[in-house]
């Protein structure tokens, strides 16, 4: 079991309180209804699921509930970083390609 | 038609003392989720009566209410005295969300010298005094329902739950009261 | 005579009291604080069991948790049967009833030890070509056969009447191992005050201490320093000292599991005293003291009942007080067996040789053997082994080249050094380094807070392991300064040992040299699976079985790799280590699972009113963790009856359903509206204070998520239903948009589930029903019309009060804080029985609400179907400018024309009941494969209609009104036609009926 650090409870807390979210940094376009078909694509199905440093979302859903985004080592199972939801993406050394 | 309806607890008729561990259901309360961004911390605090605490895992309690710290823009109040904790806050004009949940949660004492190993049966949080002194509150889990804990004394907890889990609650903290 | 083996004089039970256990239905006499394995040793007993593929006789290998051959079934009642249990680990107790296993019709006369002599049948992969052809033979000859000779044990038939608990933990040190190095590091960590939980898998710490009669401690000698220090440690309020508990896995972030073996060493455990403990220890830093396990010498016909390790022979006489034989020999390549034999010696037993391969070993332990008249043969190899159930003799020659000879003996005790425990070293993810020098793979790089000591870490030397140990414990605790000194030595000498295939199992041998007893794995097989081309161990390992099943190779693996590496020609760290991967050893289902069975599997949620509805006779049904009632039969009524009235009654008069566990979410802000537009298809801005609308939820991709009435309360304030399913995932959904896609949006969410229950009174008396209980609202149909909402009181209480109908008819839902809900239903009840008012379940609401075409989410859709298929455009926004889904409906695919659409389905014959699920062809004569049109999502008799009804999607279905369609089945094809969806009350009259 994980521990996962809590940018909002600014603590360690065990996995069994957060929920993963998927990836991190997709925003929703604003121009939904002018989007094209491939753009959409792109947007809804399309992860990019590297080896190396991915950048998700999760929720301390039986904590704050708060949403955040975390940077984890893949290859590792490491947690990197964790962030508040609206920070910028980090730039971390490695990125998973 | 009937005059007045007492509230029929979930937990009615449930108690547990055994060597080391007492668990018993609370009193009926009042509660609020109160959900504000820091622009209303000030006038809801004073409305309540009481400081919102602004610390994760804080709390702050006065004259049988208590303010639990949930998430960076949510409390749980809580008032033994059964006071209309949502008309209290109906005077702030400031953007808040008071809602009543009085009847959505049930809570179970517990407490003795065994209260931190029972509840670690099913909640992964380090409860020793030092990572959860008095005071802490916290969400979490215990086995597979959510909790709100909140320690009232060095060998007391407060566990808030949601009516319809009470039973398992409950049942899992006398299992877990059983493994001494 | 009892226990002919025991040795009044050695061991530590003394005067222990005697315990009486039964082996095969035989009875025999042990002394408290005997293992079985010692026990039956104290008796005389060796075989034990028979082996996995072979069938050969086996005995006693080991005298701890690495046991490969003496597992047996331990059975307390009919329920409670373990197989598989070590004799070496498993305590006895009074009345303990231990059996053998893999032998028919018994231990001593096993018909399959028929297939020692077809060996050539069975050599390494014999899996993989002999049940290849005939390919009609594997279902009927080969599966049966490999099942039944698959495993060893008997797994219980029976529920597991035992309870078991979990624990999660924290602390600042975690010691994992009490011997010499865990205690000293325990012992260093707590003087400073920091939490410390030592764990030992043994009954008593102590660990090597139990035989190694040359250790000093602290002025004492090892075992009761260890006795000393363990008493000492769990005075202390800071320290948990857990024996009988394995640290079975090493997870993430230090995270290691435990299991605490509770009542299996008693005679009678109390009733509900768990039977073992999860222990989930999250630690600052984990010291590693899980030492090291010796391994047996490979050569012919190694595997005879009476030949053992040499360690656990001097724990059988040292700790048990237990001689392994009458005349007992030694075979090694090390030092530390030497000791075995000077033990046994010097307790009385004769000692028929000392075998050494080395060519001059020296030291005290050699002139202490010579002293003691014993013979030493150094340079010297035991080329093979004879006797039947029992080793009686050992061909020993020189491995220069010689004349063998042959030496009685009853029991032979071999080691060829030692193997560092790093099992969860390398669980942790740290990396094995290979020490080329001492031929071992010891911890090298760590990735975790964690460090390794003793034995473990390749010490063999005690004032240098408690030295560390002391150091590492101090330093895990966080402390700064000098760590704590403790005097201590021993005389006896660790070194030596070697890798591989000894005299006599060479490269050219055909001999039965085991490498792996458990899995009957000989050093042959190895070379075989090289000659075959496998080149890596993982290979090798799965061609062989080497290293796998209980004890996953404990005493084996080093070997194996060795033998798979000379045959290759590559250094050992070239051809690889298998993976170690939790659990170290077997851990039991019932410890994983802890609490979380019977009642405790998963919560069970009942509504308030639950009790009344099971004392009216209601049937319930499971609807996520919710009981539901689901009929309410009256005496005599089976559900067909019992559906077809509550349906009646609710048309013709009234009904009353708990609808409790629908998902509430309370929408408070002024950019309460905004969200609602954004989350929902519909337009929710212009829905005034106190009215209602039904609203559809959707995913990004366009398909249906979930729907639900909503009521607006005020203009910042809304009331959201969702489905009964739907409730947890519908709020975070929606939490998931406001914080994340909108978190400018002034608004907040509330889960009110639970603090409302709700009471649906439905049918045309429904307004009669509850008008003497209501106070402060106006219910006429001006005042309050169809789909409205009003707040108010009834029966003394607040309410919110819902006009709106799921049934069709006329309706409210009345919504009250839960600890009333029960006595509000019975007020209802009350009044509504004065109307001849029935309770309905969730049957009687999904049939109602099929005849008026309601769908319901999740059986109407499936995440595939949007609101255009479900005839559900009309609640689409038309003027919304965005909300979650919008772009996903512009999508070509659900755009494009013979989308599957629902549609009502009328049956010929008008008896018929469609199945759910069922499939719909145009063409039942249609070649196969028929294509299929879509399927039957919902289907019911419907009393009120007179005749069946059902819902289906069916592809292009809206254009195939009047159609005749067809649903084949395994007894004949019905002929539907394509309906409307609405079957009752098509122009929705009777809601103000």
């Amino acid at each position: 079991m994980l521990l996962i650090h809590c940018p909002y409870c600014q603590e360690d807390r065990p996995e069994l309180e957060f929920r993963h979210a998927g990836e991190a940094h997709i925003a929703r376009p604003e121009n939904m209804a002018e989007m094209s078909d491939e753009d959409f694509e792109r947007f809804f199905f399309i992860r990019s699921n590297p080896k190396g440093i991915v950048y998700e979302r999760w929720r301390h859903i039986h904590g704050c509930a708060r949403f955040f985004n975390a940077a984890r080592d893949t290859v590792s199972d490491k947690f990197l970083m964790t962030y508040k939801a609206g920070e910028p993406k980090p730039d971390l050394d490695g990125e998973g390609k | 038609m009937a005059d007045t309806i007492a509230r029929a607890n979930a937990l009615e008729g449930r108690f547990l003392n055994d060597e080391g561990i007492t668990l018993v259901r609370a009193e009926p309360s009042t509660r609020l989720s109160l959900r504000a961004p820091k622009t209303a911390v000030k006038s809801l605090s004073k409305a309540l009566g009481l400081d919102l605490p602004q610390r994760p895992k804080a709390s702050t309690a006065k004259d049988g209410r208590v303010a639990l710290w949930l998430g960076p823009d949510e409390w749980l109040v809580i008032d033994e005295t059964e006071a209309d904790l949502v008309g209290v806050c109906a005077s702030v004009t400031a953007f808040h969300s008071a809602v009543e949940v009085s009847h959505r949660n049930t809570a179970v004492l517990v407490s003795g010298p065994r209260c931190e190993t029972v509840l670690n049966a099913g909640c992964p949080q380090d409860l020793s005094l030092v990572a959860f002194p008095v005071g802490a509150c916290s969400r979490t889990v215990f086995g597979k329902a959510e909790i709100v804990l909140w320690r009232t004394g060095s060998d007391a907890f407060r566990v808030e739950c949601w009516r319809s889990f009470s039973d398992y609650v409950f049942m899992l903290l006398e299992q877990a009261a059983r493994d001494r | 005579m009892t226990q002919p083996f025991r040795i009044a004089t050695a061991g530590r039970l003394g005067k222990a009291d005697p315990v009486r256990f039964t082996f095969d239905g035989k009875s025999f006499e042990g002394l408290t604080g005997d293992t079985l394995a010692s026990a039956l040793l104290a008796n005389g007993v060796h075989l034990v069991g028979r082996s996995f593929k072979y069938h050969r006789p086996r005995g006693m290998v080991s005298a701890g948790a690495e046991e490969p051959n003496a597992l047996v079934g331990i059975h307390r009642d009919a329920a409670r049967r373990a197989p598989n249990v070590r004799a070496t680990v498993q305590e006895i107790y009074e009345g303990l009833n231990a059996v053998s296993q893999n032998r028919w019709p018994s231990l001593s006369f096993d018909i399959g030890a028929l297939n020692d002599l077809a060996s050539p049948f069975f050599s390494a992969g014999f899996y993989y070509k002999t049940f290849m052809w005939p390919k009609a033979a594997w279902e009927r000859v080969y599966e049966p056969f490999i099942r039944r000779a698959a495993g060893l044990g008997e797994a219980p038939d029976r529920p597991d009447p035992d309870c078991y608990a979990n624990r999660f933990a924290h602390c600042d040190v975690l010691v994992i191992g009490g011997g010499a190095a865990g205690l000293s590091a325990a012992l260093a960590a707590a003087d400073t005050g920091a939490r410390v939980i030592l764990a030992d898998e043994q009954a008593e710490t102590g660990g090597a201490l139990r035989y190694e009669t040359g250790a000093m401690i602290d002025g004492k000698p090892g075992w009761d320093w260890a006795q000393a220090v363990a008493a000492d440690l769990v005075s202390r309020e800071n320290v948990r000292l857990l024996t009988r508990t394995t640290g079975f896995g090493y997870y993430a972030q230090n995270m290691v599991g435990l299991v605490e073996r509770l009542t299996d060493h008693l005679a009678s455990p109390a009733q509900d005293q768990p039977r073992e403990r999860l222990w989930q220890v999250r630690a600052r830093r984990v010291v590693l003291a899980t030492g090291a396990i010796e391994r047996h010498m490979v050569f012919p016909d190694n595997d005879r009942p009476g030949i053992m390790l040499a360690s656990a022979a001097r724990t059988y006489l040292n700790h048990y007080g237990v001689a392994v034989g009458r005349n007992v020999a030694v075979y090694t390549a090390e030092d530390s067996a030497w000791y075995a034999a000077i033990d046994l010696k010097r307790a009385g037993v004769a000692i028929a040789a000392i075998v050494d391969c080395r060519p001059d070993p020296q030291g005290p332990h050699v002139e202490e053997a010579q002293r003691l008249g014993i013979e030493c043969l150094t340079g010297h190899a035991v080329n093979g082994t004879g006797g039947r159930l029992r080793v009686s003799s050992i061909k020993v020659g020189p491995i220069s080249g010689g004349a063998e000879r042959s030496i009685s003996c009853d029991a032979l005790l071999t080691s060829s050094g030692w193997t560092p425990a790093v099992h969860l070293f390398s669980q942790s993810r740290g990396k094995l380094a290979f020490d080329a020098e001492t031929q071992r793979f010891l911890p090298g790089q760590t990735v975790q807070e964690l460090v390794s000591i003793g034995a473990c870490a390749g010490s063999v030397d005690l004032e240098e392991t408690v030295a560390d140990a002391l150091k590492a414990g101090h330093e895990a605790a966080g402390a700064s300064g000098n760590p704590p000194k403790l005097s201590s030595n021993s005389t006896e000498r660790w070194s030596g040992g070697m890798l591989g295939a000894g005299e006599g199992a060479g490269a050219e041998s055909t001999a039965k040299a085991f490498v792996d007893f458990q899995n009957d794995v000989t050093a042959k097989d190895i070379r075989q699976a090289v000659r075959e081309g496998m080149r890596s161990i993982e290979h090798v390992k799965r061609f062989t079985t080497t290293g796998m099943a209980t004890d996953q190779g404990k005493t084996s693996n080093m070997h194996g790799l060795a033998i798979a590496a000379e045959m290759l020609d590559r250094p050992i760290p070239d051809v690889g280590l298998t993976t170690f991967r939790a659990p170290y050893t077997p851990v039991t289902f019932g410890a994983l699972v802890g609490h979380g069975k019977g009642r405790l599997f998963e919560p069970v949620r009942r509504t308030p009113m639950h009790d009344w509805a099971a004392a009216h006779g209601a049937v319930f049904e499971d609807v996520g963790q919710w009981k539901r009632a689901w009929y309410f039969p009256k005496p005599g009524e089976d559900m067909h009856a019992a559906v077809a009235r509550e349906c009646r009654t609710v048309r013709q008069s009234a009904g009353i359903f708990d609808a409790t566990t629908l998902g509430k979410i309370e929408v408070v802000g002024p950019d309460a509206a905004r969200f609602m537009e954004l989350m929902y298809t519909n337009p929710w801005q212009k829905l005034g204070v106190g009215r209602c609308r039904y609203g559809v939820m959707l995913r990004e991709d366009g398909f249906i998520y979930d729907d639900g009435v909503v009521g607006r309360l005020a203009e910042d304030r809304f009331h959201v239903t969702t489905t009964t399913g739907g409730a947890p995932r519908v709020l975070n959904h929606m939490e998931d948009y406001l914080q994340t896609e909108f978190p400018d949006l002034k608004v907040y969410l509330t889960s009110t589930s639970e603090q409302w229950a709700v009471i649906a009174v439905q049918g045309p008396k429904s307004r009669d029903i509850i008008a003497p209980l209501v106070e402060g609202i106006d219910l006429s149909d001006e005042a309050m019309p169809h789909m409205s909402v009003r707040e108010g009181m009834i029966c003394g209480v607040p309410t919110r009060l819902f006009r709106m109908s799921f049934t069709g008819e006329r309706g409210f839902e009345i919504n009250v804080p839960a600890d009333y809900g029960c006595a509000v239903w019975e007020a209802v009840w009350a009044e509504g029985e004065k109307h001849g008012a029935c309770a309905y379940g969730t049957e009687t609401m999904h049939v109602l609400r099929a005849e008026k075409g309601f769908i319901i989410v999740g059986q109407e859709t499936d995440g595939t179907v949007t609101p255009h298929d479900a005839g559900l455009s009309w609640a689409i926004g038309k003027k919304k400018t965005d909300f979650v889904g919008m772009r996903g409906l512009m999508r070509p695919d659900l755009v494009a024309p013979g989308r599957k659409q629902l549609v009502g389905l009328r049956t010929r014959d008008p008896k018929t009941v469609l199945e759910e699920g069922a499939q719909i062809v145009a063409d039942p004569q249609a070649p196969v494969p028929v294509p299929m049109l879509g399927h039957v999502t919902s289907s019911y008799w419907s009393e009120n209609c007179g005749h069946s009804i059902a819902l289906a999607l069916v592809a292009g279905g809206h254009e195939r009104m009047g159609e005749t369609l067809y649903v084949p089945m395994p007894d004949g094809v019905i002929e539907v036609e394509v309906t409307s969806t609405v079957f009752f009350d098509e122009k929705g009259e009777r809601t103000n009926g």
